[in-house]
């Protein structure tokens, strides 16, 4: 498999706050990588350094480099609409735009030129079908986003950032305020969409982790603790720290 | 004193003055309604007002004041967004925002007496405006466009974070964002918070004593050349709005029918103002809907 996102001696600082002490990390096509450790040990500030969200916040900033395709994103020249155009994001909080359903996944398409009616058309059926929900919503497209249940609204989200064909998609914790049918629904979404993506994942839910992770990270305090096949951290950890977290001692 | 008998007395006072208020507004509505509306007709609200016969009515007043209302508006509603979207998203919290905003404040709480004289010295003499529907609009424009300000700022503040934050994670420029996702949602409020900013600026008077003056010239509403004397829509004219008919007339009102005349036209003001409201809340509803396609 190849890599497609490489992270490397990664810093993150909130002022003088070091979220992030120095990551390296590598995520290849095709693959769910889960971000598991307490809270507060910095794996959405990690995530959201990968498309450079983290420019949004005041005060913060960020060194070492990210290569994405052999380029350092981390560089002032970067274009951060263009690098974030490849890369989908979606959030605990599910996020749809206040229009219509069909308005929702158009959206990004029609930004970046696309017109042509039926080719639209096209992308929201798609979209939709990769995060299964086209079932549910076929018939009512044009009815506003927002009447949607908040487990709907969320796999919306997932077919929103699906509709510009990204090669990288993060999730922080996405299905984290849904019930246990809409979670199965997204982590089935998650791993037919592994097929075509490269996924990083932020979850608190062990089991979420195992079943649909091929590799898990573990953070701790802003460092890298532990990385390796999900299996093997979730069986046989090599660092006793995250042992003690999986089998839930704390945090 | 029990916390029982505390807590009876603290909701008899408050229901007391809440009744007080509303007895105090009804009655004032219902006073002046009732002593006006018997006076409106279609002769009153589209006739020229007499100095001297009885019989006069109020049409070029009315005339007057929704072109003042909409000349106002063209100028603060561009300017006011404009503002209020650099506030919202473009400025750094500092001191210019702290100081853009308190000059804001002091703006739209300046006694509208005192902003007439400064609309007399500077725009009526100073630029030779003249008594005009021009000053009177660029003076309106001092209360109006605080307003739409702050209402624009209070709007785009208030449309939840994480629409901006979806925006930008999918790569949209900053003006993208501002006109395709946030203006949408705050849109209704802003329409809103227009009309009823437009309900005070309609019924102003001190303001307009001295820039858009006490007179009107004869109107000749087949001339629709803005720079004849005669036509409704010079912005150079003279132009007596409907507030500063009421306070003339109940001054130095001349005819006989003087007191009837000011009641029917404080009717006339009271209602338009109850109508801009119930549309302010109407329009609001309506485009809410409209925008976030929530039927
Ligand atoms: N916007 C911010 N401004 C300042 N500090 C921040 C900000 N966001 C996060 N931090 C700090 O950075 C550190 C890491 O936070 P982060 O949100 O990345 O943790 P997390 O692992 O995602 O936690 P959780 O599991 O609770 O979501 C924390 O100490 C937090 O206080
Ligand atoms: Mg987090």
């Amino acid at each position: 498999m190849t890599d497609i996102l490489r992270t490397e001696e990664l810093k993150i600082y909130y002022g003088q706050n070091e979220a992030v002490k120095g990551v390296d990390l590598t995520f290849t096509e095709n693959s769910v990588t889960a971000l598991i450790g307490p809270s507060g040990c910095g794996k959405s500030t990690f995530l959201r350094a990968l498309n450079r969200m983290n420019d949004e916040i005041p005060g913060s900033r960020m060194t070492g480099n990210i290569w994405i395709d052999g380029k350092n994103i981390n560089a002032p020249d970067t274009d951060v609409t263009v690098l974030r155009q490849n890369i989908g994001m979606v959030w605990q909080r599910p996020n749809p735009f206040y229009k219509s359903i069909y308005a929702n996944i158009a959206f990004g398409p029609k930004y970046h030129g696309v017109r042509n009616k039926a080719e639209l058309d096209n992308i929201v059926e798609d979209s939709l079908r990769k995060a299964a929900l086209w079932d549910e919503v076929k018939d009512r497209l044009h009815t506003s986003a927002l009447s949607l249940s908040g487990g709907q609204q969320q796999r919306l989200c997932i077919a929103r950032a699906l509709s510009v064909q990204p090669k990288i998609l993060l999730l922080d914790e996405p299905a984290s305020a849904l019930d246990p049918v809409s979670t199965a629904k997204i982590e089935e979404t998650i791993l037919q969409l592994k097929e075509q993506l490269c996924i990083v994942i932020v979850t608190h839910n062990m089991q979420q982790a195992a079943r649909i992770s091929g590799h898990t990270a573990y953070f701790y305090m802003g460092r890298l603790v532990e990385y390796d096949k999900t299996e093997k951290i979730f069986t046989n950890p090599s660092d006793p720290m995250t042992q003690e977290y999986i089998s839930g001692r704390f945090g | 004193m029990s916390a029982k008998l505390k807590d009876r007395i603290a909701t008899f006072v408050i229901i007391a003055f809440s009744a007080l208020i509303i007895a105090l507004l009804v009655g004032m509505l219902g006073y002046i309604l009732v002593k006006g509306i018997s006076h409106i007709d279609w002769h009153f609200l589209t006739a020229e007002p007499e100095t001297i016969k009885a019989g006069g009515g109020i049409g070029p007043e009315l005339f007057n004041s929704v072109y003042l209302l909409i000349l106002t508006l063209i100028i603060t509603i561009p300017l006011g967004i404009g503002a209020g979207i650099y506030m919202a998203e473009y400025a750094k919290e500092g001191r210019i925002t702290v100081s853009i905003r308190l000059v804001v404040e002091v703006l739209s709480s300046f006694p509208s007496i005192v902003v007439g004289l400064f609309g007399l010295l500077v725009l009526v003499n100073t630029f030779n405006f003249g008594f005009s529907v021009l000053s009177g609009a660029l003076v309106l424009t001092i209360f109006n466009m605080p307003l739409m300000v702050r209402v624009t700022e209070q709007a785009f503040r208030n449309v939840p974070r994480e629409q901006k934050e979806a925006g930008l994670a999918m790569g949209l420029s900053r003006w993208k964002i501002i006109t395709s996702i946030l203006l949408p949602v705050a849109l209704p409020a802003i329409i809103t918070g227009t009309i009823l900013a437009a309900g005070r600026i309609f019924g102003e008077a001190a303001a307009l004593l001295f820039t858009a003056g006490l007179t009107t010239p004869k109107l000749d509403f087949t001339d629709w050349n803005p720079t004849s004397l005669h036509s409704p829509i010079n912005p150079l004219r003279p132009a007596e709005t409907l507030s500063v008919h009421i306070w003339k007339v109940n001054s130095e009102g001349l005819s006989p029918d003087a007191a009837e005349i000011a009641a029917g036209s404080s009717a006339v003001l009271v209602l338009m103002v109850l109508i801009f409201n119930l549309l302010a809340r109407w329009a609001g509803r309506l485009l809410y809907r409209k925008f976030t396609s929530i039927k």
